[in-house]
């Protein structure tokens, strides 16, 4: 049995600064890492991020992943492991864990759960060809191990995923055939869809796919026109060779530890489904666990660092480390997100979080 | 298809040792510290396992999340290659249905 002050489940943005307040303050942390490698779904970014200097603005993602990792190992009371999966959280406080292959109980005063996101699919015929990917699942390909995944792409969403995913593509010489998007109006940030375009990509508005079409593989997408009711329109079908198609279409948190745990759960769609209820100190209904990133909500790596920020200080509070400056550092965490969470995404991920109060 | 020349990353630097596995018998040449899903794509292999209608399956989120990529590995069953990394001498297969332990 490993005692500790805190268990933080997934090395992830969120994670790696939830460890922070803690670590920082000389308690005992424990990080756990599903993946082979730190940093979650940081080591696959290679665009610059946005946002303000507190969030490493203008850096590209995988240096951001090297920096948190390099301030963590500065704190002697912070182990990270990784090829650690948490596997249960049980009534009696202790969580259950398979680190290196052996089954490890553990006994941590408080937890966080950062453990992210998992990527949606849509239905229609076809959805399930080897070949018909998610647009993270390319972007892991590419950019972590140096592999072009086809030579012929159909996109599917144009959120900023699907529109950063699809300019990546490019850079890795595949050629994107066109972009989807269900709606009028392009999903993601302008700034990212203009390069696209620039690029000669076709950006469809109001199309969808009918069917993946092939018997071993992907071998072509037909596509066709949305009208009013977001209902296909026969006649305007096409046909697309490709050898790959994306989905981007939003992501759903990983909350099943929130579940086992007992926290209060409720279905916020803004969020992406099921999320623990939370106070605006990211405190959920069990008073020693808390949340961070995509598993409170799904936005972008620069919330899911400030959440976990917010977080560590709620854990810190919560094990009875003194944070002379807490009142300054939550309100500078909450000016941060709400000054990230802006236009229609953001609105809608405010109206999200209310509805996911305690 | 492995990339060589990108516009931000280095591929040509950071790849691991050289390794040797075989995929339903076939010699699949892989580097360390890059999943079997990698190094099977890598060598143009899309298709995993196939499901209990016999449709083919392949990756679909590639970070252990969905297991679409279960392959029987070593004689283990439901491995999911998207996450297990590729070491010398390992023995994948495709997985038929649900798999069996031996």
């Amino acid at each position: 049995m490993i005692h500790i002050d805190l268990l933080v489940v997934g090395a992830g943005p969120a994670g790696l600064c939830a460890a922070q307040a803690v670590g920082a303050a000389g308690g005992s942390v424990l990080i756990l890492e599903r993946g082979n490698v730190p940093g979650g779904q940081l080591v696959k970014q290679t665009h610059m991020f946005f946002g303000s200097e507190k969030q490493y603005a203008s850096y590209r993602g995988f240096d951001i992943a090297d920096i948190l990792i390099d301030k963590l190992k500065a704190m002697p009371g912070v182990t990270l492991k990784t090829n650690a999966t948490v596997l249960a959280a049980y009534d009696n406080g202790v969580w259950s864990a398979e680190i290196d292959g052996a089954y490890v109980q553990i006994y941590p005063k408080a937890v966080i759960v950062a453990t992210g996101a998992s990527e949606k699919s849509t239905p229609f015929p076809g959805n399930d060809l080897p070949g018909v990917f998610g647009a993270g699942a390319v972007q892991t390909l590419m950019n972590q191990y140096g592999i072009k995944p086809a030579d012929r792409v159909v996109m599917v969403g144009w959120g900023n995923i699907g529109l950063i995913v699809s300019y990546q593509l490019l850079q890795a010489g595949v050629n994107v055939l066109a972009v989807l998007g269900r709606s009028g109006k392009i999903g993601g940030y302008l700034v990212h869809a203009s390069k696209l375009r620039r690029m000669g990509v076709p950006i469809l508005a109001q199309h969808s796919v009918k069917s993946a079409n092939g018997t071993d593989r992907l071998e072509s997408v037909t596509i066709w026109q949305l009208d009013k009711n977001a209902q296909g329109i026969p006649g305007t079908e096409k046909v697309l060779e490709a050898d790959a198609l994306c989905i981007s279409v939003g992501l759903s948190p990983l909350s099943e530890l929130l579940w086992q745990a007992g926290c209060k759960m409720a279905y916020i769609p803004a969020l992406g489904g099921h999320v623990a209820c939370r106070d605006e100190f990211l405190r959920t209904s069990i008073p020693n666990i808390f949340i961070a990133g995509d598993a409170a909500g799904v936005e972008e790596a620069s919330a899911a660092m400030v959440e976990g920020q917010m977080a560590g200080l709620s854990a810190a509070e919560y094990l009875g480390y003194d944070i002379p400056d807490l009142d300054a550092q939550r309100q500078d965490c909450l000016a941060q997100l709400n000054s990230l969470r802006h236009g229609a995404v953001g609105e809608r991920i405010v109206a999200g979080i209310k509805s996911a109060g305690l | 298809m492995r990339i060589s020349e990108h516009p931000i990353l280095d591929f040509n630097q950071g790849r691991g040792a050289q390794i040797t596995f075989t995929y339903d018998g076939t010699s699949i040449n892989g580097f360390e510290n890059e999943t079997i899903a990698a190094a099977l794509h890598a060598a143009g292999i899309f298709t995993l396992s196939h499901s209990e209608s016999g449709r083919p399956r392949g990756i679909y989120c590639a970070i252990g999340n969905c297991s679409s990529c279960m392959m029987v590995v070593d004689g283990e069953p439901n491995v999911k290659v998207c996450v297990e990394l590729a070491r010398d001498g390992m023995v994948v297969r495709t997985q038929e249905t649900r798999g069996t332990l031996a």
